[in-house]
Parts: structure tokens; sequence; C-alpha cells
């Protein structure tokens, strides 16, 4: 049990060095995170917007509105038809 | 055809706008249209089909206006939170008229749900400062029994070279519910079914000897209490979207949504029933007047050499104890020639809200609220899906959708007494949407 006790700040210790390596580590791949604006072109096409296919979505939302008790998350989750 | 529908359509986009014909030859080409037409079907029970139209037109200086029309409409059947029984019930109709009765062993429907909406809404986007975009909409929405007004506003800024963007948006909306027959009053109006053979011998010519007359109304019971009344939502959506390298994006979300008034379902009834399950009397539901949900939402797209996947998570709580959770993924793959598929899976599972039960017991005292829709119970649905689109040629292309979705209710511990032992008291749901669209 003392033991233990002596051990446990040791083991502090090399948690924080480690942790403190994993931001470090983040940080420094964090700066490589972006594309220049002449690597943009697979971004830039239709399929990758965040909702590339609205009146799907309008429609999906719509359906599942007024058939399970979940909205919202992508877009605003209020009300809008009476279907709930 | 094609370029004169285009027209047409601008055209009449014009004359919303007020913009006058000499103007029109500029503004024509500058227009696009998306348009979609859905058709969902469940087996022996709710269809609908809902068109729409969006009108947008970019000016080029990242000014972006944007018209949206809404049709959709409604018609069967849908379970009206009664329990089965092992003989047929006879239920009012939302406007006092007795309806045709449940046949034996089935979840008993509300036969009169029938709607017709629309909707119409308008969005304005344009840049404010240097990386900063506003965005503000409002729509107005009305059916035979529903009305909503509603304004938004969205603010985003773009900064590391648009590789990451914050936005905040809120949005608030009126709605007001005027159901056909009125407002009963909730869980304190008890009222019993009405046997076919009390109403005379009107014979509905279907000789299966149960015989019945749609346009006989029911003495009112008293048990309105009111005309109309109305709700509140207020929605806020905090948003973070970064690039993580030239083929991956991720989204961040957050929403927190208030919603305050009548929330009840005024065509929805629970049964009464004794402990060997035998309905007594039906009550109307009530559920409480204020919500608060929570949503986060994460979501990822990463361009592969020849597609497109979209993943998508999201986790709903709110204060009714309803805890949700959403799994989506679409892959959109290109094909020879312009050609595309996307398959879609979809995932939901829901925890039950606090005051749902799937009946009231006649030896327990009436709850302050409690809800038979089988909404707010405890549930799962899947949904696969597959879509097939055209190239764009001309700046026209089509698409077909096609979706199966399967939603398995759950008893979320309900002890289930007597006779309801043999009866579908939690069921599902089976439905195909179709969807064709068609942009130009």
């Amino acid at each position: 049990m003392k033991s233990l006790k002596h051990n446990t700040p040791k083991h502090n210790n090399r948690y924080i060095i480690l942790a403190i390596g994993a931001v470090v580590l983040c940080l420094s791949g964090c700066s490589t995170i972006g594309v220049q604006p002449w690597q943009r072109n697979l971004l830039a096409q239709k399929e990758m917007e965040l909702n590339s296919a609205p009146l799907d979505s309008a429609l999906d939302d719509h359906i599942y509105f007024s058939k399970e008790a979940s909205s919202g998350g992508r877009s605003f989750g209020g009300g809008g038809c009476g279907c709930n | 055809m094609k370029l004169s529908l285009k027209k047409c359509l601008s055209t009449a986009t014009c004359a919303l706008l007020g913009v006058t014909t000499q103007a029109n030859a500029n503004v024509l080409s500058d227009w696009n249209f998306d348009t979609a037409l859905m058709y969902y079907g469940e087996v022996n029970r709710v269809q609908a089909e809902e068109g729409i139209l969006n009108a947008s037109k970019d000016f080029n200086n990242g000014k972006i206006l944007n018209f949206g029309f809404v049709i959709d409409s409604l018609t069967g059947a849908s379970a009206n939170g009664a329990v089965a029984q092992p003989t047929a019930q006879t239920f009012t109709t939302a406007s006092g008229k007795i309806q045709k009765p449940s046949k034996q062993t089935d979840i008993p429907l509300d036969g009169s749900f029938k709607d017709t909406r629309a909707q119409a809404s308008v969005q304005w986007t344009q840049p404010v400062f240097q990386n900063n975009t506003l965005s503000i909409g409002s729509h107005f929405s009305k059916e035979t029994d529903y009305l909503s007004v509603g304004a938004n506003a969205n603010w985003a800024i773009d900064f590391n070279q648009k590789n990451t963007t914050l936005s905040l948006g809120v949005a608030s909306s009126y709605d007001q519910v005027k159901p056909l027959g009125g407002i009963h009053d909730p869980l304190t109006l008890k009222f019993t079914n009405i046997a076919p053979t009390n109403f005379g011998g009107y014979e509905d010519g279907e000789g299966d000897g149960i015989d019945y007359n749609d346009s006989q109304v029911i003495p009112a019971d008293g048990g309105i209490i009111a005309a109309s009344d109305n709700k509140t939502n207020n929605d806020l959506l905090l948003g973070l979207t970064q690039v993580i390298n030239k083929r991956m994006l991720v989204q961040f979300n957050y929403s927190y949504t208030a919603v305050s008034g009548y929330m009840n379902d005024p065509y929805k009834i629970l049964s009464v029933i004794n402990n060997n399950g035998v309905t007594q009397e039906y009550r109307y539901e009530n559920r409480p007047s204020n919500r608060t949900k929570q949503a986060f939402f994460i979501q990822s797209k990463y361009h592969f050499s020849n597609g497109v996947m979209g993943l998508s998570y999201r986790y709903m709580s709110d204060d009714w104890k309803i805890k949700s959770s959403t799994l989506d993924f679409h892959y959109h793959q290109n094909l020879i020639h312009g050609f595309y598929i996307e398959p879609h899976i979809r995932f939901y599972t829901q925890t039950a809200a606090d005051f749902y039960q799937p009946f009231l017991n006649n030896n327990d005292a009436v709850p302050q609220f409690a809800s038979a829709d089988y909404r707010l119970g405890a549930l799962d649905s899947y949904t696969v899906g597959i879509k097939v689109g055209t190239p764009k040629k001309n700046g026209q292309s089509m698409a077909f959708r096609l979706e199966y979705y399967m939603q398995n209710a759950k008893n979320s511990g309900f002890a289930i007494p007597g006779i309801l032992a043999d009866e579908p008291v939690f069921q599902g749901i089976n439905a195909v949407v179709a969807q064709i669209s068609y942009t130009f």
C-alpha cells in the first residue's frame, strides 16, 4: 500500500508527459490540417457540399419528423407542419 | 417544352419580385430550378404525395436569392392510439362523424386522416464583411388544421484560408393548431365507444354485417374546450466546419430547441383498460406544454478517387426523456458518361417519452400527462435506399430515388394484461418512398 502511494506521482508524471506529447503531436498535425486555395478542386464538387441534395434532405426530414420523435441536428429542428 | 417551362417559371418568379418584363430576358437564364415529386406509401395506412419547387438565383457576387414552394397531400389511416381488442371498436372521426369500425384484432385506425399542405419560403444570402456571410429567410405554411409562420437568420465566419467556418443560426416559428371538431378536454374527458348496433340499420353495402353511416353525427359530448391553440418554436444552431485535407471535411453542429404551447396530437386517444385488458372507455391524450431538445450532429465527407462517402451521426435528447441516435450513410459512386448511383442506409433508435404509455388502467389514478402515440414510444427504424442520376446536359439533369422504411415499435417495460397478450399492442410501419427529381 505504501509503495503504491510512492509510485502514484511517478505514474502521474508519466501520464502528464504522455498527454503533453499527444497534444504537441496533435498541434503539429493540426498545422497541416486544411488546404491551399488551389487544392480545392475535389472539395468544390457538388457531392462534397455539406447538404449536397437539399430537396432529398427536406423530403426525408418531413418523413422522419412525422414518424419519429427527433428532428434537427443538420439544420433547424423546429415545426412548420402539423405532422407531429 | 423544357425551355418554355423554365421561361414560364422565371417569368412567374420575376412577377413575384416585381421585375419588369423588359428585364426578364437577362434574368431568365440566371435562375436555377430544382424540382422533386415524392410518393410515400405505408401498407394499408398513410399515403402521401409531395412536390417541391426551389428557384434560386446567384447574383455572382455571393448574393443568392432562393424561393421554395411545397405542396403535399395526405390520405389514408393512421393509428389513433387505442389498443386492439378481440372485438371490433367504433370511433368518431375528428369531425364528429362515426367511422367504419376497426376490424377485430387490428390496431384501431383513424380513417379520416386527410390533409393538404402548402408552404412558401424565401431565403436571402449575402456576404457582409470579408469572410462573413449572412443568410435570412422566412416561411409560411398552411394546412386544413394547421398554420405556421417563421423566420430564421444565420451568420457564418470563414477563417484559416476558408478551411474553418463557424456559424450561428437562430430560428423562430409560431404555429397554430385548429383541429377539426375543436380541441377536446384532454385526459379528463372520458368517452365510450359506440357499438354499431346502437345507431340503427344503415346498410353500408359491404355485406360484412357491420353497417354504419358516415354522415351520422354523434351528439355533442360537451368536451370541446377550445377551437384552436398555438405553440412557439425557438431554435439555436452552432456549427463548425473544418476542411481536413483535399479529400475530407468534417462538420460539428450543436442545436438547442425550445418549444412551448400546445403539443398534443388532437386526434390521438388512449384506451382505458381493466385488469383483463378489456377496454372500458377512452380519453384524449395530454402532453406537457414545454419541451427542450438538444442535438449533437457530426458529419464527414470523404472524396474517394471515383466517389464520395457521406457519414453522419446525430444524438438527440430532450426533457421528455427521449434519447435518440441516428446513423446515416451515403455513397455517391460515379459511373460512366456522368451517370451516378447512390446507395443509402439509415439507422435510428429512440427511447420512450416519460409520459408515454400504451394504455391507461382503470384502477390507476389518471396521470397529468399521457400519450399512446407510437411516435413517442421506444422504437427502431431502418431505411435502405438507392438513387440513380443522369449526367447534367445543358443545365438539366434527372434523378430517381427508391427507399424502403421499416419501423419497429418496442415495449419499453409495460406489463401487457389479459387479452391484450394476443393483440398487436406494439406494431411497426413498412413504407416505400419513390422520388423523381428534375433540375433545369
